[in-house]
């Protein structure tokens, strides 16, 4: 990870390939001009402030927002800017506001999570064939499988809105790996865990990387990103700042300051490394304070 | 101090047990005078009408309460505490006797009519529920009940079934108003008290155990129906309540499972009757045509299925209230367009508000359904053959219904229903699935709406409104599904059962009728919003009792998911 050299090795193929992405609301311009590289086998982070955009540029890339301009495209191929197809073609997500079907249980959220990969449509559910017992009976099993991986295979038959927090949101992990994609996106995965829970997540990730699955994160707690990414872009008021390693990315005086404000005079670079990572333990009272010193300078 | 509080306890439950023999032993008096109150309560040692149902209440009483003294052999009645349900019987006998004697004072003019047996039954019936309500509260978590052989496990089940057929029959030969609403006073509070005894729960364990023959019970029990009558008068309410009830299974899948608020349903229902009536051969069809019945049916539901696919595919697309708002408007446009289709305002299709009438009846090999048979030895009339036929197609319904919504397009449906958004990223084609569920739900209506046509006899456009007093009609469909409960298949059955038999039933409450069924409506949704069946995630979706969910049986069998079927 953070022995990594700075840009993405050339034996890799290209997973997602975002060019120019924008998005605008009215006047307000949330995404300008965005490119960014995943490649397979890569664990991608995505860092900013509140407000820089993260959120709708994962909005863009799955068709949940038609982006203003730009181009969105998965292994060689562009993307239509419907949820669905782009679920279909590979990619999956989770949501920074928890989004499970909290009236169906467990497993049923990540069997729902199996729609695009499997295709038993009303008659055969109807005629309940041997094709349709045999297609149940597999994404049970893989659903199962998927419960096992993130350790919630206990809780099957709970309801999902029963679950705790740090539960809920690995239930979103493995809703997502249900429609098997080749890209996952995480917004904010750990928000509201403990630092424990927020162990155990990073090496989810780690693992489901292992599996061949390419992972671009938005995360606030920064220890998290710089641990866990090859590679981290810093979006600040919707444009790319910069991006590379996480030496370089936690190194770069414009990050420091999209995030603390000014940068302290003849502070040297190690010193605010340190500042970011105190700054990390809370990004949303960390940006209250940024408001703040910014106004102040 | 204990002992004292437990010997206090079981006093008051003696005390029970005399309020309910006593109660018994009233209903053996003459409770008034005459025999111009119907029913004859005149007879001493023999009762009678109403008399039946507090004698039916107070035997409850008597027998729960001795499940609560603890006597062998019934303890087994009260799994989840005894006290709550006494109450509620105890409440059940009084309100219904309460409402029988004040009946026959007001009825037959003062206080005058009544035998001191009337008074005695009023006492009586107080006895027990001062002793209830000065018990203490003993609910307690079910334990697990004991093993029984299975073929006793199934013989339970069969009886429930059994008790259920008597019970419903019973409500629908009702004769006459009082007895009617003595009948739902004494059901409603016995089955509210048997629910909080724990036994439904219990009930509810076995025929998911023996899903297979529980639901074979309930249709045999259902098919019984018309053996049990002598006469046509109570079947033809009985198939009423069927189609409407079929009717109502069907909208719960556009409502209860894909979310989808349908205000216009009874129009599918209008689209397959008028076209099994305009191919049926009858002399007012413009169409010189006579379908055999299969095809007749085939073409209802494709027709059907087609307005289904026209109304849907714009305005699915949209979200969430324009569906509503075009399903009412084509609603009244599909009463108003076939009213008008009458060859004066439009091209004669329809014979407008005259309707299609002289429906023949339907002839399967020679057996004629407009005659009657015997069969098995019991004389079955013209709609008793009607009442099966559409008993095959609400099994066909709900057939549809468990399989569809426990598959990959049902989890769709709920999916959508639960959050559109998350769906659609999950890699659903929202508008797609809405679309089936829509469509479907449209066919389904328009094939029950093929038999409707031969059951009547006649279509005319006044069957089909959106609000009127004679179920079926899209309000009394919504509120049937909602009343009973959404998503589940037993809750609109009896949701529409209740909201056909008490308008038809309580004639006096015509002018009164909506008045009642929003007050109703009202008080359902503020203590039992999610209908008198709860389906699992409904129940855990109103009441914040958490970790109910917790299923009872060992973790391992995680892989059920059938729950649209309560
Ligand atoms: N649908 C929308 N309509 C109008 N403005 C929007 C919309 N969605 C987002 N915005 C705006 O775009 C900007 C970027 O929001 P976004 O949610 O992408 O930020 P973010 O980087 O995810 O922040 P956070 O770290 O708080 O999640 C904000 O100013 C937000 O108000
Ligand atoms: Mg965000």
């Amino acid at each position: 990870m953070n022995d990594m050299t700075t840009t993405t090795t050339s034996t890799r193929t290209t997973v997602l390939d975002a060019t120019g992405v924008t998005m605008r609301f009215g006047g307000l311009t949330a995404v300008r001009s965005v490119d960014l590289q995943v490649s397979s086998g890569e664990i991608v982070g995505l860092i900013g402030p509140n407000g820089a955009g993260k959120t709708t540029f994962f909005n863009c890339l799955t068709g949940l927002y038609v982006p203003t301009e730009g181009r969105v495209s998965y292994k060689g191929t562009v993307l239509p800017p419907k949820p669905h197809l782009v679920t279909q073609a590979g990619i999956a997500r989770t949501f920074q506001n928890i989004r499970l079907f909290s009236n169906m249980t467990v497993l049923e959220n990540v069997l729902v999570g199996r729609h695009t990969r499997t295709k038993e449509g009303l008659w055969s559910a109807l005629l309940r064939g041997p094709g349709f017992k045999k297609a149940e009976a597999a994404s049970h099993e893989r659903a199962m499988e998927l419960l096992e991986f993130i350790g919630l295979q206990h809780k099957a038959d709970h309801l999902a809105r029963n679950l705790p927090y740090g539960e809920q949101r690995k239930l979103e992990i493995a809703r997502a790996l249900a429609s098997e994609p080749g890209l996952l996106l995480l917004d904010e995965p750990t928000a509201g865990m403990n630092p424990q829970e927020t162990r155990v997540t990073e090496d989810l990730v780690f693992a489901i990387r292992d599996q061949g699955i390419a992972v671009l994160v938005i995360e606030h707690d920064m220890r998290f990103i710089f641990n866990l990414s090859d590679r981290v872009a810093c979006l600040v008021q919707g444009e790319k700042l910069v991006e590379g390693t996480a030496e370089v990315v936690q190194g770069d005086e414009r990050v420091i300051a999209a995030y603390l404000g000014t940068p302290f005079e003849g502070a040297p670079g190690a010193e605010e490394v340190a500042e970011v990572e105190a700054a990390e333990a809370d990004a949303h009272s960390d940006t209250s304070t940024t408001g703040s010193e910014g106004d102040a300078k | 101090m204990t002992d004292t509080a437990s010997s206090r306890t079981t006093q008051l439950r003696v005390l029970a047990l005399a309020g309910g023999i006593a109660t018994v032993a009233s209903t053996f008096l003459s409770w008034t005078y005459t025999a111009e109150f119907p029913g004859d309560l005149t007879v001493y040692g023999y009762p009678g009408g109403l008399q039946v149902l507090t004698l039916t209440a107070g035997l409850l009483i008597a027998l729960f309460a001795l499940s609560a003294l603890g006597v062998k052999g019934l303890r087994w009645l009260t799994p989840t505490g005894s006290t709550k349900a006494l109450q509620l019987f105890a409440l059940g006998a009084l309100a219904t006797t309460w409402f029988t004697v004040i009946a026959i004072a007001v009825e037959l003019g003062g206080v005058v009519n009544l035998e001191p047996g009337g008074f005695v039954a009023a006492v009586a019936t107080v006895i027990p529920v001062v002793a209830a309500f000065l018990l203490p509260d003993d609910t307690r978590k079910a334990t697990r009940p004991k093993e029984l052989p299975s073929w006793a496990e199934i013989l339970i089940i069969v009886a429930a079934f059994a008790i259920g057929l008597f019970v419903f029959t019973y409500g629908i030969d009702t004769e006459y108003a009082e007895l009617f609403t003595g009948y739902l006073l004494t059901v409603g509070f016995a089955a509210t008290a048997l629910f909080r005894a724990g036994l439904i729960a219990r009930l509810n364990g076995l025929t998911t155990k023996y899903r297979m023959i529980a639901v074979s019970a309930a249709f045999v029990a259902a098919a019984a129906f018309p053996f049990t009558q002598n006469t046509d008068q109570f079947t033809l309410i009985a198939v009423n309540i069927l189609i409407f009830a079929t009717v109502a299974l069907g909208l719960n899948i556009v409502v209860g499972l894909a979310g989808l608020l349908d205000l216009g349903y009874v129009a599918f229902l209008g689209v397959g009757a008028y076209t099994a009536a305009l191919v049926s051969g009858t002399t007012a069809s413009v169409f010189d045509v006579h379908f055999p019945f299969w095809a007749a049916v085939l073409t209802g539901a494709v027709v059907s299925l087609i307005f289904g696919v026209l109304i849907g595919a714009p305005t699915l697309r949209l979200r969430g209230d324009y569906l509503a708002i075009v399903t009412l408007g084509f609603g009244e446009i599909f009463r108003i367009a076939v009213g008008n289709l009458d060859g004066v305002s439009g091209p004669r299709i329809t014979n407008g508000p005259n309707g299609v009438p002289n429906i023949p009846d339907l002839n399967f090999f020679g057996y004629n359904f407009g005659e009657s048979h015997t069969v098995l030895g019991f004389e079955l009339g013209s709609y008793a053959n009607y009442y099966l036929l559409m008993l095959l197609a609400m099994i066909l319904v709900v057939i549809v219904f468990s399989r569809a919504g426990n598959s990959r397009i049902g989890r769709a449906w709920v999916a959508i229903r639960e959050d559109e958004t998350a769906a659609t990223a999950m890699g659903i084609n929202g508008f797609r699935v809405k679309l089936i569920a829509f469509a479907l739900g449209a066919t389904l209506a328009g094939l029950a709406g093929t038999v409707q046509a031969h059951v009547q006899h006649t279509v005319v456009p006044e069957m089909y409104v959106f609000a009127g007093p004679v179920p079926p009609n899209s309000a009394f469909l919504l509120a049937a599904v909602i009343l009973g409960g959404m998503g589940t298949i037993s809750g609109p059955l009896i949701g529409a059962s209740l909201l056909y038999l008490i308008p038809a039933k309580l004639q006096f409450l015509q002018d009164y009728q909506l008045l009642g069924f929003g007050i109703a409506l009202i008080l359902l949704m503020r203590f039992r919003p999610e209908g008198l069946i709860a389906n699992r995630r409904a129940q855990l979706e109103f009441h914040e009792t958490d970790q109910l969910d917790v299923p009872d049986d060992k973790p391992g069998a995680g892989v059920s998911t059938a729950k649209a079927g309560a």
